[in-house]
């Protein structure tokens, strides 16, 4: 399918999720290697991703990525920057690539986006490449999404105790010490063996890379293409896709349930009012299977 | 509502990006979603992302003096890739004599230095909204 068609549809539905089970449903199902990429602002997330679609191209592969930046809380607006760092594959025929806006969500990601993946896996890619917002200690729905997730650090990180804390540290399959050519990568690195090792892991599931100077992507690509054969052997990668399907479907209906409070025609400061008219509402209007979605 | 995408890309030679970015922070402050791409941009570069983005309307900052020839082979790649329905407007260091040439050859509109940045967000939004009344859309 071409890039022109496929960027439409997703505008379709980013703009009107109602109509993405009609376009999902036109094509037969398959799998990509659904890969997510996350960490807090400015530690090389782009960069990074550019350098990883390098050396997946060099084995002739297809490559999606769809990267994410924050709408703003006041106009709605974005100023989406992340391609910025992916000229390189602008004009390869086998790279496609998507900002989008958070659009409200506050999980890292934007509503739309399990949609979009569904669709980029639907349409034929051999990869595809998330890129969650910057993120801070608790936006941790990538790992709802991804197949595997990657959580890029880099020097200057901050101490052991940082790394204790529950959310983003936990959700993490690999862990990334990026902008490896500055100093104090090491003492990072250190810390991220004491850490994985707490968790039962070994530094197998840690890397350092350098997007600046290309160190490190082969080997952070091989990590993930090794793991992802071993979840799909041993049965993690099925575990999570039933559970994506299972998120993606209770953000579908928390947004029908949003619309129903948004309109219900109430006065009242009883908040089990509303509740109760929108839930009769709901019953009323029940979608037909597969018409799922809201505005 | 529908939320606007606008690539705003800096095609050509010149490093001067400040513009670009300025106009680029006003449109997000008036809801625009702006997918940036920085500066040195071929107009290839620049028609592949509009199409890929699925852009609703894509704006030029240059201020090399070679508006004439980018701005053209932007608008040929465009009618190549068939998205020449996306409105083009150029901003920068644009001499008046050559707005008609720029606006002969499709851009819609062309904002020199001086302009404001309140009459850039208007004209776009009317640019657009011209656009879905003639496209008969919602």
């Amino acid at each position: 399918m071409n890039h022109k068609e496929i960027a439409r549809l997703i505008t379709e539905v980013e703009n009107n999720p109602r109509l993405a089970p009609r376009i999902l449903n036109q094509f037969p199902t398959r799998r990509s290697k659904i890969i997510g990429f996350t960490g807090s602002p400015g530690v090389g997330k782009s960069s990074l991703i550019d350098r990883v679609v390098k050396q997946i191209r060099t084995k002739d592969l297809s490559v999606a990525v769809v990267a994410i930046d924050p709408s703003s809380p006041f106009s709605m607006g974005a100023f989406l920057g992340d391609r910025i760092r992916m000229r390189q594959h602008f004009l390869d025929e086998k790279v496609f690539i998507r900002s989008m806006a958070s659009r409200g969500a506050l999980g890292g990601l934007s509503d739309a986006v399990f949609d979009v993946v569904k669709l980029l896996e639907a349409v034929g890619f051999d990869y595809i490449l998330i890129e969650t917002v910057g993120v801070g200690q608790s936006e941790t729905e990538i790992s709802k999404l991804a197949d595997i997730t990657v959580l890029i650090l880099s020097p200057g990180f901050g101490d052991d105790v940082q790394m204790m804390k529950a959310g983003v540290m936990e959700i993490a399959d690999i862990y990334v010490v990026n902008k490896s050519d500055l100093p104090d990568t090491d003492t990072v690195y250190g810390q991220l063996v004491a850490f994985v090792s707490l968790a039962g892991k070994d530094e197998s599931c840690i890397c350092k890379t350098s997007a600046h100077l290309q160190q490190g992507i082969e080997e952070l690509v091989s990590k993930i293409e090794k793991l992802w054969k071993e979840f799909d052997k041993n049965g993690i990668l099925e575990a999570r896709r039933k559970e994506r399907t299972r998120h993606h479907a209770e953000h579908i209906l928390r947004k029908i349930v949003q619309e129903a409070i948004n309109t219900a025609k109430i006065d009242s400061t009883n908040p089990y009012d509303f509740v109760g008219e929108s839930l009769s509402k709901l019953c009323k209007n029940l979608p037909p299977t597969g018409q799922g979605g809201g505005t | 509502m529908k939320i606007y995408r606008i690539l705003i890309a800096k095609p050509g030679l010149d490093g001067h990006d400040r513009g670009a970015k300025v106009v680029a922070h006003a449109l997000r402050d008036a809801g625009f979603e702006v997918i940036y791409t920085g500066l040195r941009q071929t107009p290839e570069q620049i028609v592949r992302t509009a199409l890929q983005e699925d852009v609703d309307v894509i704006g030029l900052s240059i201020l090399s003096g070679a508006h004439l020839q980018l701005s053209q082979k932007v608008i040929e790649l465009m009618k190549k890739e068939g998205i020449e329905n996306i409105p083009v407007f150029v901003g920068g260091i644009i001499p008046p004599d050559d707005v008609p040439q720029l606006l002969q050859m499709g851009v819609k509109r062309v904002f020199g230095p001086g302009t404001s940045l309140s009459k850039i967000v208007e004209e776009i939004k009317a640019i657009l909204q011209q656009g879905v009344a003639s496209a008969g859309e919602s």
